[in-house]
Order: structure tokens, then sequence, then C-alpha cells
């Protein structure tokens, strides 16, 4: 079985249609979309719409704590993320707020629990970035396999019993191995915003026959994006870092 | 493969019964086990065959006892995962790995052919013998880093001399630069075996090529002279050692070993790797040039006196400073090796002066490249070759002369330059059988203007870059295309 995972969307359409093209050409059995569809970027409509219309063809999608601070008044965020979040409000009706309610915190399926943050407190938003935070995620979940995005920096866990789990940040387009006697956090790229250092949008492509996960980079027209945001008013650091990926 | 399992699901190996099902005759997945053989405490190893094969094979069948070490486990992971990723003469052939939830086992090539091991015993070694053992462990290891992959525990053990080269064997605690480093986590503690472990890898690096050339280097020390460089000492303390303290100069030992086998077994044991050979194509065209060699004028200068030997107590620079930085940024930023073919029969033309710049250009990417510089005197199977001008004069000295003028201004130190006149009835098959013979990565060569009979007949430039087995670069003059007098290079700069 073959899934397309896609994380942190963050309403950059230029994103979402260069992803979307190449995982249509690749005919993966399932899509998983792992919260923050919108925040930051200048199309929260038509990230809500695409992913809603994915979800109805049997795509998976869980909440992230942009689209929850989307349709709550609570925002708990950065000030350029809150700022960007008020003006996204403004831009949904109520089947976008709708849509957005109804997503879960966390999916367990295909012998894998899918997660916008962490399976440590999914609602309180923790960070995966290091070997310590991948062991909360992995101490609060049974399952082998949690796959989940936030930090926008692709990165794979190795976690064996009674050691300090592995860090790898996979190489682009180069197949990472899971392995039998592991567990794993498998931290997605972000398709709208990446942030490691490469602005091409990342998704993950994860093969559960071959046991294997790739982070898979499709550059798009980061500039068009960025035009829009500086069009809109938005803080123009959020257009400038599409461009760096940062 | 199937998918990750969660620990509980995984049965130990005691529920398996693993112990009535591994024995002489009994059938894994289709392998059949003929033979156990000698081996380590990670692993049983097996002769064994398969239907599917017309060749013999080997299972390496891991001790996953409840309580065992864990490092166990994690290194049958890496070699598993870094094993099936490896191609090549130089690695046994990967046939298949077992369930690790039933029965974890690897399947390979056996490989015939004498252990390294079994020549260890018989050091010392003569001079040839070692120097062919050096130059096929390093073509092995060219080959290996290609790959991206780092042995990190090259010992003679490790080593089989067979018949197609040297092939290398065990990669439990090997590192890919592409895959997740397993036992980086555990890297506090050194890994590797005492007596061959590189003073970086001593202190947890786990990434560098040149680890592979300080082991290289101990075994050509141990088989030059029959004593190991640092012995096997059993502590970190005591592996570090070699940090601070250069072993006995073999030449001590052997007064027979020449100078410049010393010479490059002591740079493949540089504690500071920017003095190290930064890749084994270089060590290896070292052992096969001695005469290239570029030997120490005096031994590791030391301030002498009571206050020389107080500054060195005082001065001394940290642990981490002394292994000095890997060599991979600048491996990547260009080619190691290049080799530079100049045609100086007509003197130094503008063609010869844009091969010269261009080969400039190549060796400004890497600090620590190195040039091969080659020049052709034709030959003809027909007549008899002249080898001395009408005033007597060698033409090859001649021809030596006017190569060593020809690169001057690239004021290259001797280190980093060698200069050859080959004879050869084909200038291209001279120079796709020394760029192949001595691992080059890049060929510079120059053509001159195209023009109908050479398009016919086939120039030089055109059979290297069809034939040869790495990148190159074809120099021409710009605005000199067109028919052009075939013998006479273009004066048109």
């Amino acid at each position: 079985m073959r899934i397309a995972v896609l994380s942190d969307i963050h309403a950059n359409r230029e994103a979402l249609e260069a992803v979307l093209d190449v995982v249509e050409e690749l005919a993966p059995d399932q899509i998983v979309v792992l919260g923050d569809l919108v925040g930051y970027g200048p199309d929260p409509e038509f990230a809500i719409e695409t992913v809603a219309r994915l979800v109805s063809d049997g795509a998976l999608c869980v909440l992230g704590n942009h689209d929850e601070a989307a349709r709550s008044d609570r925002d708990r965020l950065t000030p350029n993320a809150r700022e960007a979040i008020r003006w996204t409000r403004t831009r949904l009706n109520d089947d976008h707020r709708a849509f957005l309610a109804a997503l879960p915190l966390s999916i367990t399926r295909f012998g894998c629990q899918w997660v916008h943050a962490s399976a440590y407190r999914p609602e309180s938003w923790d960070y995966i970035s290091d070997p310590e935070a991948a062991m909360r995620c992995l101490a609060a979940s049974t399952e082998p396999l949690i796959c989940c995005g936030h930090t926008h920096r692709p990165t794979v866990f190795y976690s064996h019993p009674n050691r300090r789990p592995t860090m790898f940040v996979p190489r682009d387009e180069i197949a990472a191995p899971l392995l039998a006697r592991h567990r794993h956090v498998i931290v997605t790229g972000a398709v709208g915003q990446p942030r490691d250092g490469n602005p091409a949008a990342c998704f993950a492509l994860l093969d559960l026959e071959e046991a294997s996960v790739t982070m898979r980079r499709v550059p798009y027209d980061s500039e068009a994006t960025a035009a829009k945001i500086k069009t809109l008013g938005l803080s123009s650091w959020l257009g400038l870092r599409l461009l760096i990926g940062r | 493969m199937e998918r990750p399992k969660t620990v509980s699901e995984i049965k130990t190996v005691s529920e398996i019964k693993t112990g009535s099902k591994i024995k002489t005759g009994s059938e894994i997945d289709g392998f059949e086990l003929i033979e156990q053989l000698p081996s380590g405490g990670m692993a049983s190893l097996w002769r064994a065959r398969h239907a599917d094969f017309d060749f013999p094979l080997i299972l390496k069948i891991p001790f996953l006892d409840p309580g065992q070490d864990v490092s166990v486990i994690i290194g049958y992971e890496v070699e598993e995962m870094i094993l099936k990723r490896l191609s090549g003469s130089h690695v046994p052939r990967f046939i298949a790995s077992g369930d690790l939830a039933e029965l974890p086992y690897l399947a390979m090539e056996f490989v015939a052919g004498v252990s390294l091991a079994k020549r260890t015993e018989a050091a010392p070694l003569p001079v040839e013998e070692v120097v062919r053992i050096g130059i096929a462990i390093g073509t092995a290891l060219t080959d290996l880093h290609r790959q991206s992959v780092v042995h990190l525990d090259l010992k003679p053990q490790n080593v089989i001399l067979a018949e197609r080269g040297a092939v290398l064997l065990d990669f439990g605690l090997a590192r890919h630069a592409d895959l997740p480093d397993l036992l980086g986590e555990e890297s506090a503690v050194p890994m590797g075996t005492p007596a061959y472990i590189a003073p970086e890898q001593v202190l947890g690096d786990r990434t560098d090529p040149a680890s592979d050339l300080f082991a290289l280097g101990c075994m050509l020390y141990q088989l030059a002279t029959g004593e190991e460089p640092f012995g096997r000492p059993s502590t970190t303390a005591g592996m570090k050692r070699r940090l601070y303290h250069a072993p006995r100069p073999m030449r001590a030992i052997r007064p027979d070993i020449p100078a410049w086998l010393e010479a490059i077994v002591a740079r493949c044991l540089e504690v500071d790797r920017s003095r190290r050979y930064a890749d084994a194509a270089k060590l290896i065209f070292d052992l096969r040039n001695p005469d290239q060699v570029v030997l120490p004028r005096s031994n590791r200068a030391r301030p002498g006196g009571i206050l020389g030997w107080l500054k060195q107590l005082f001065d001394r620079p940290s642990e981490a400073a002394l292994v000095g930085t890997a060599a991979e940024g600048s491996r990547r930023a260009g080619p190691s090796i290049v080799l530079t073919a100049v045609d100086l029969s007509d003197g130094a033309t503008p063609l010869a002066a844009a091969i010269l710049a261009e080969t400039q250009r190549l060796l400004a990417a890497r600090p620590d490249s190195w040039l091969a510089c080659l020049t052709v005197i034709k030959t003809d199977l027909v007549k008899e070759t002249q080898y001395a001008d009408s005033k007597g004069n060698s033409i090859y000295v001649k021809r030596l002369v006017a190569l060593k003028d020809w690169a001057r201004p690239l004021h290259l130190s001797e280190e980093r330059v060698s200069y050859h006149v080959i004879e050869a009835v084909s200038a291209a098959d001279a120079v796709l059988r020394y760029a192949e013979h001595n691992q080059i990565d890049h060929i510079v060569i120059g053509a001159r203007s195209s023009s109908a009979l050479r398009r016919h007949l086939g120039s030089v430039s055109t059979k290297v870059v069809a034939e040869a087995h790495c990148s190159v670069s074809v120099v021409r003059i710009k605005g000199a295309a067109g028919e052009q007098d075939e013998t006479r290079p273009t004066q048109r700069a």
C-alpha cells in the first residue's frame, strides 16, 4: 500500500496544485492530509475546498493548530501567525468552518497513527524536533508508526526499546527504510511553507510493502504566492520565507 | 519486508525455537544449510545452497537471544540495510534476508579466496605483496566510497583476497550517507576494532571515508612489519593514545622497507584527516608509482629541549582539533584527481594554453586535488620509432621538459602534480588506459578543429569522450571550428 502524506498546506494554492499534480501521477492507494490547511497563506478557501474534495474521495484529514485557531476565536499563535489567522477568519464561510470543525485531532488506520503535531497530547501541539519529543510521542501511542507534520522539517525518528531514538533527516527523493525492529515517527515536510532551507513543496510517500518513506520535493511558483501575500497586505516575511524555504 | 511491527508483536527467538531449526541439513526459506563455519560472537555463519542460485551461498544468522546486547540486533539491521544497496565485485552479492520477526538471516554469495587474516599470520610479507594487497583493498574502497558507504570496521578478518580482487565483508558497523546511522546514538563508546580504528572514530565521528584509509594504513603496516601499529588497546583511553603518539617508523622495525612505502603508510596513519589521503585513488596511484611519492624531508619537527617539552605539554590542542575536519566538503567541491592530456608535439600552441586554463579552473575548486599531466609520444607499428632527434637528444626527455614547462604556470607544489610521457600507438587508448588504471575523476583534453577527415577517422578527444568512465572536459579554441588543416592547430585565439 502506498500513501501520499500531505501536511501544512497553509493556504498555499500554487504549492498544493503542484503537489496534487505529482500525487495524481503517482496514483497512491490513499491520501492523508495532516492538518494546517490554512494560516499564513493567501488562499484558505481554495485549500479547504480542495482538501474537502479529497476527503469526499476517500482521503483522511486531521486537524492542525492553525485550523483550530481559524474555526474558533482563540489564538495562541505567534504574532505573524495571529495576524494571518485573523485575516483568514474573515475569508471563511460556514461550510469552511463546518469542515474544519469536523476534523479529528488524530486518526489510527493502516497500522499508523496520523496526527498533526504529536501523539503526546495532540491538542497541545508539541513540536517533534528532537529525540526527546519523539520519545514523548512514541510513549503516548501504541502504534509502530506515527506520522505527523507541524515542524515543517522532514525528519524520521527510529526508536528501539530502551534507546534514545535516532534522528534522521532523509535525503530528498531518496527512500528512507522503515525497520522491522524499530518504531518510527515520520515528520512530514510542509507542502505550503517548507522551513528546511529548500523552498520546494514537500510531501511524503509512504510505501508499507517496501517499508520505506520518501520525502518528495515539488518546485512551484513561490513568487506568485509571495506576490499575493504582498497584495493582500499580510506580513512581508510570510512571502519572503516561501522564497527561501525558512 | 512487511509493515513495521510493534515490539510486542515481535516474537522472541526462543519462541520460534531456532535452536531446533538451525542445524546442518535444515532448510530455511529454501536455503539448505550445508556446513557451519567458524564465526565471531555476533552471528553464526553457514555454507548454504538454494535451488534458484547456481553458486555457493552463505547464511549469516545473528544471535538474538533475549538478553543479547541490543547492538547485535541493530548491527544486523544496519548490515541488511547497507548490503542490499551495495553492488559490484568488491562486496558479496546480497541474495535475501529473513523476516526479523520469524528468523532473521542474511543470505549472500560465498566469496572464494584467501582471507587477509590468513596472509596477516604470515607477516612480514614481501614488499611487492604488501603493495599488491594495498592496491587491491584501495580499489575496493574506491568502489565502496563511490556508493556512499564507509565500512568503519576494516580489518584482515573482513577482507577476502579473491580472484576478482579484494572483497570486503561485514557491514554491521558501516555507515551509508543516505541512511540513518542507527549506531550513532551509541558513539560515546568507540565502535570498531581497537587495532585498526581511526582516531576520529575513537572520538565518535562515523561519517568519514578517510577512517577506512586509516584502517588500511594499519593493515599495510602490519603486513609489512608483522606488528600492529597501535597494539590492541582494550580501553577508550588506550585507543586515544593514537591521537598523540605516532607508531614506530616501519623502517625501524624492518630496515629493508623502502622509504616510499613508509611515507605512504604514514600518510594513511595521519591523525589529522586533512593530511591523510583524501581518497583511496591517490593512495593507489602512489602504490603504483613509487617514484612519484614525495618523501618527507624530516620527521615531525618537535620543539627541542625542556622548554619545548613544556610548551608541548601546555599547548596540547583539543582532541577534536587533532583529528581535523572531514574532507567531505572538498570531496563534493570538485574532482580529486584530474588527468590532463596535452599534445606538445607542436610546441606551446594556443590550444595547449587553453587546456592549461581549463585545468587551472578545475584544480581551483578543490585545494587538495591533484593533477596528472600526460603527453603521448606517438609510436608507429610499421616504421621504427625515433627515440632521438637529429642531434641525438632524447625525445622523451625533451617532451618531459616541455610538459613541466607547460604546467609551470599552475604553480603546483610537487605533492600535487605528476608528469607522464607515454609512448603509444593510439593516444586515445593511452589516455583511457591511464585514466582507468589510476581512478581518474576528470579528464581534460583538447580538440582541434573539426574537419571532414577528422570526422571520418574520429579524433582522440571523440574516442576519449565516448569511452572514458569519468567526466571529460573537451577544450576547443572558440571560433576555430571549421575546415582546417588536419595536422596543424589553429593559430587563431
